[in-house]
C-alpha cells in the first residue's frame, strides 16, 4: 500500500507564489538496520521524486537512505499558468507511484 | 458475633477497594494532567497539529476507505454508523454489555466485524487495524476522555492500576515510578511524559510507523527489561483503562506525533 497525500493550493492568482506539499507512505528502510536475529533489513527506499505541470518537469528531488520514512517533500512554485501537476516516486526497483492535483489560476 | 465481623471485613475491603472517580486521579492532582505533547519540541508539535503534514493521517485517510469498503456481501462499518462515531474513542476501553468484556478500541472494531460483518479479526498491530482505529479515534480529536470506571469495569480498573504501581523488570521499576514520581525529569536526553495514552494510535518517530498504545506498553516494558505482554493481552486493555482513568479530561489527541 501507498497512501499519498497532496496539498496544492487552487485557485490562485496569477504570479502568486504557492507552497505545494507531498507525503507518501514508505518504510525507507536504509539497508543499516538489523533485525531481532541480527539479520541485516535489506534496503527498500525510494530513489526519486518528480513534479511536472503539464508535462514540463518543475521540480525534481533524489532521495537516499538518510530521508526519514513516509517522506514529505515541500517545495514553492510562482503560478504562471493553470494546468495538471503530476506528482511521481520511484524507488529503487524501478516502481513508481504516481498522483496528481488540478492547479487552478484566477 | 463472626457473621458481624465478617460483614464488617466485607464492608472494610469494598471500601478500601471501591473505585471512584477521585481514586483514579489520585494519583496525579487534577491540575497537573499534562498531555505526552506538552514533553515535545515546537517543532514535533507543529507536526503533530499540521492535518496535512501530520504522517498518522496517512492511516486516519486509509481507514475512512476502509470504514466505507463492504466485506463480500456484508455491509460496510459506515451502513451502520452513518452518522460517524464522533467522541466513542474517548470512552474506551469499555465493558461490552452482551459478553461482559471489557474492549479497547481494537477489540470493538474486531467485534463488530466478526459479528456483523462476519469476517475475521484483523491482526492487533496490522496496517489495517491501525487505520481503522486511528479514523475512529480521530473522531473524537479534542473530546475529553471520559471512562466509566464503576460497575463491572471495577475490576479491571483495580488490575491495571496494579501493573502500573507493580515494579517489574531487571531494573525492578513500575510505571508509576518515571510516569507519577518522576514525570518532568530527565532519563538520558528525554523528558519524562506523564504517560497518558491519549493521542494513540499515534506515529511515534522511533518507529517510523503508527501504533497502538499496547505497542507503547511494551516498549516500556521492555525498557525496564521486563518480559512484555503480547499486544491485545486483557491486561493491557486493563492498563489502558487504568491510564483512561488517570488522564480523565484530558483531550484525544490522535494522532499524535511523538518521539
Amino acid at each position: 500500500m501507498a497512501g499519498i497525500r497532496l496539498a496544492v493550493p487552487s485557485p490562485v492568482h496569477q504570479g502568486e507564489i504557492i507552497e505545494i506539499k507531498a507525503l507518501i507512505q514508505h518504510a525507507m528502510e536504509s539497508g543499516f538496520r538489523r533485525g531481532a536475529r541480527g539479520e541485516v533489513i535489506e534496503r527498500n527506499i525510494l530513489t526519486r521524486f518528480e513534479c511536472d505541470l503539464n508535462g514540463t518537469l518543475i521540480f525534481a528531488a533524489d532521495l537516499h537512505p538518510g530521508v526519514a520514512a513516509n517522506p514529505l517533500i515541500t517545495f514553492h512554485l510562482k503560478a504562471m499558468e493553470p494546468g495538471t501537476l503530476t506528482f511521481t516516486w520511484t524507488d529503487q526497483n524501478g516502481e513508481i507511484w504516481q498522483d496528481s492535483a488540478a492547479l487552478e489560476i484566477t | 458475633m463472626k457473621r458481624l465481623l465478617a460483614l464488617m471485613a466485607g464492608a472494610l475491603i469494598s471500601g478500601c477497594f471501591a473505585p471512584s472517580a477521585p481514586d483514579a486521579s489520585s494519583v496525579l492532582d487534577a491540575g497537573e494532567i499534562r498531555s505526552g505533547t506538552s514533553f515535545l519540541t515546537p517543532e514535533t508539535q507543529a507536526l503533530q497539529a499540521d492535518a496535512f503534514a501530520n504522517p498518522g493521517f496517512l492511516w486516519v485517510d486509509r481507514g475512512a476507505a476502509l470504514f466505507e469498503q463492504p466485506i463480500s456481501d456484508r455491509p460496510a462499518c459506515m451502513a451502520c454508523h452513518e452518522a460517524g462515531l464522533k467522541g466513542v474513542a474517548a470512552t474506551y476501553p469499555k465493558i461490552d454489555p452482551e459478553s461482559g468484556q471489557l474492549l479497547n478500541l481494537e477489540g470493538r472494531i474486531n467485534q463488530c466485524r466478526v459479528t456483523h460483518q462476519k469476517a475475521a479479526p484483523l491482526t492487533y498491530e496490522s496496517d489495517d487495524l491501525l487505520a481503522l482505529s486511528a479514523y475512529v479515534a480521530n473522531q473524537s480529536l479534542g473530546e475529553p476522555i471520559r471512562v466509566d470506571i464503576n460497575g463491572a469495569a471495577a475490576k479491571h480498573f483495580r488490575q491495571g492500576r496494579d501493573y502500573f504501581t507493580t515494579r517489574r523488570g531487571q531494573f525492578n521499576l513500575s510505571c508509576q515510578q518515571c510516569h507519577t514520581d518522576h514525570w518532568g525529569q530527565k532519563l538520558r536526553g528525554d523528558t519524562i511524559s506523564q504517560g497518558h495514552g491519549n493521542g494513540f494510535p499515534a506515529y511515534r518517530f522511533e518507529w517510523q510507523s503508527l501504533g497502538s498504545l499496547h505497542r507503547r506498553l511494551r516498549d516500556c516494558d521492555t525498557g525496564v527489561r521486563a518480559q512484555p505482554l503480547p499486544s491485545g493481552d486483557q491486561t493491557y486493555i486493563a492498563v489502558e483503562l487504568f491510564l483512561a482513568a488517570r488522564a480523565q479530561g484530558l483531550d484525544m489527541e490522535s494522532p499524535a506525533v511523538r518521539r
